[in-house]
């Protein structure tokens, strides 16, 4: 079987002489739910511009499902769906006849596309509104309008660009159901992120992109366990002045009532209670300092962004 | 895509193009039959009956710029439908909609063209059913008027379309109408014969497309023309070879639309 999306040594190099992409190279397995993660600017979008036609490569192939995006474009094409970064709907046209539309150009018959229409409006809980001018819906309800429309002509590869920015938790969640729903029923899923607990929370595969270069391409699981320690805040019940010492993990004071505890992944966190327990010390709540992947995007890109420099200073 | 899908394709930018301009009739097809309204009264009736029949090839002077009015409205809304049509679906992002698709380029242009023609034809109609109520119109050849008609909407439409893979605000939309189009066409013998103008006169207007048509259509009016038939229609197809040309090259190089 042919891989949903192959990427080889794709650059691209913007009229104003940036270069956003410097040879990025990446495969998506048929039937995977694949995150792409990096911060802003990290040249995200400008990939997904190439894969769907919308943003002209500098260098390098695409093949989707097979076909090569150059030589086999319109084949290529009609694998994709896309529901871009920013809001590209005509604020102007009724719910409905964008999807039918959308359909029609994709050579679906207005009968058949007003049937589609209406599963996936239901689907969204959008046929409420199916009569309402698209600026009368909330961001919300414009973005499932705009997944709605990528799946009007059923595409065997669905891209979203940074699906829930700007949407709340609340619709995120549901929006995540939904995807995990559509993979499991056999749709390969890429997904931009800068989001890491939605990366975390649906993707099995992950790359990481940092200023145009992937710095990091794996599986959830295996980028997961290579984390090999987490930070923790605890607050406490009885302010001290003292912290143990122990080899198993550092604690620091960072106000009377406050420790930070760095713990391997080798232990478990039940030896830092054992711990503050035999030292009288009480914990009221405790936290995470900040999201694991969160920690192990900044490591990796500032790895990378040394190795950089040093190869520039070189 | 195979045919039929293309057709479909092309079928289904028609429709969103008509719905479109349909939606807002009050901006788009309302306004030109009031305008040619007061026209038919002003520059018809109370003019007119003023002007000598001499001046206008022995024609009252209404029945002389009627098929020029029509023609003007037939160009005007032709042209500002593609222009505001791809204009702002470029503006607000849903050209992407058909960038994405595999819709082919060719199939893209005609929907667009074929947009404003449908427009352009449905102003021009109505124009001319309001014109019957100032004056009894007479068609002398109504093939060369159909055909006269409808390839100056293809030849607007297209030069709309490149208007609007150019444009980059929404003043560049209304710049060629304003400075370009709505000269030419009053220049272009809409409201007189050119025989009326000194020789030079007469020489310069003949570089003017505009005129060509307006004549042409005249012709299949009233028989009359300041310009020979065949003339009128080279002038037409040669314009739109060259227009149509250089709208498919910019479409085909992403140029405007794709970064
Ligand atoms: N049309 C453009 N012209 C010039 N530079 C651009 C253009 N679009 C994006 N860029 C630049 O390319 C880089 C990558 O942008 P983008 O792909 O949008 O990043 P991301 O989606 O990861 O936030 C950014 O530095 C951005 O400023
Ligand atoms: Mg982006």
């Amino acid at each position: 079987m042919s891989k949903a999306l192959q990427i080889n040594n794709l650059r691209k190099t913007y009229a104003n002489g940036f270069t956003a992409l410097k040879g990025v190279s990446l495969d998506v397995e048929q039937g995977d739910f694949f995150a792409l993660l990096g911060g802003n600017g990290a040249g995200k979008s400008t990939m997904i511009g190439i894969i769907s036609s919308l943003v002209n490569k500098t260098d390098g192939d695409v093949k989707v499902c097979g076909f090569d995006l150059e030589t086999q474009r319109s084949q290529a094409k009609s694998m994709i769906g896309l529901v871009p970064q920013e809001f590209n709907i005509n604020m102007f046209e009724p719910v409905d006849e964008i999807l039918i539309n959308q359909a029609g150009y994709y050579g679906v018959p207005r009968k058949e596309a007003t049937i589609r229409a209406r599963q996936l409006l239901e689907q969204l809980e959008l046929w409420d509104k199916r009569k309402n001018m698209a600026r009368e819906l909330s961001g919300g309800m414009k973005r499932r309008l705009m997944i709605a429309r990528a799946l009007i002509h059923r595409p065997k590869l669905l891209i979203l660009d940074e699906p829930t920015a700007g949407v709340d938790i609340e619709i995120r969640r549901s929006m995540w159901d939904f995807l995990t729903k559509l993979n499991t029923a056999g749709m390969t899923i890429i997904l931009t992120t800068h989001y890491l607990e939605e990366a975390e929370s649906m993707c099995r595969n992950i790359a990481i992109i940092n200023k145009g270069e992937i710095v990091k391409n794996t599986s959830m699981k295996t980028l997961l366990s290579g984390l090999n320690h987490e930070t923790f805040i605890l607050d406490l019940k009885t302010p001290v002045t003292q912290v143990p010492h122990t080899d198993e993990f550092t604690i620091t004071l960072i106000d009377e009532s406050t420790l930070e505890v760095e713990l391997s992944k080798d232990f478990s966190i039940n030896r830092i209670f054992e711990v503050l327990n035999n030292h009288d010390i009480r914990v009221n709540s405790m936290r995470n300092k900040s999201n694991r992947l969160e920690e192990l995007f900044l490591e990796m890109v500032h790895q990378n962004n040394a190795e950089n420099t040093s190869e520039e200073t070189a | 895509m195979n045919f039929s899908y293309q057709m479909t394709a092309l079928y289904t930018i028609l429709v969103k193009e008509v719905l479109r301009f349909t939606r807002i009739w009050v901006q788009t097809i309302l306004p030109p039959a009031i305008t040619m309204a007061l026209y038919f009264v002003i520059f018809g009736k109370l003019i007119g009956s003023a002007i000598d029949s001499s001046a206008t090839d022995g024609y009252s002077y209404i029945d002389y710029i009627v098929p020029g009015l029509i023609m003007m409205s037939v160009i005007t809304n032709s042209y500002s439908n593609v222009v505001s049509s791809f204009y702002s679906a470029k503006y607000q992002g849903h050209l992407q909609e058909l960038l994405v698709s595999p819709t082919p380029n060719m199939i893209i242009i005609l929907g667009f063209i074929g947009g404003g023609v449908i427009r352009g034809l449905m102003v021009g109609a109505i124009v001319t059913v309001v014109s019957m109520f100032f004056t009894d119109l007479n068609i002398a050849h109504p093939v060369i008027t159909l055909l006269t008609v409808f390839l100056t909407a293809v030849l607007f439409a297209t030069a709309g379309l490149i208007n609007g893979v150019y444009a980059k605000s929404f003043d560049d939309i209304s710049i060629v109408p304003v400075f370009v189009l709505t000269p030419l066409t009053y220049l272009g013998g809409v409201f007189y014969s050119i025989k009326l103008l000194s020789d030079f006169w007469q020489t310069v207007s003949l570089a003017n497309p505009i005129l060509y048509m307006v004549n042409g259509f005249r012709y299949g009016f009233l028989g009359v023309s300041d310009i020979n038939i065949y003339a009128c229609f080279a002038v037409i197809l040669i314009f739109w070879g060259i227009l149509f040309s250089i709208a498919y090259f910019l479409l085909d190089r992403g140029i405007g639309i794709r970064t």
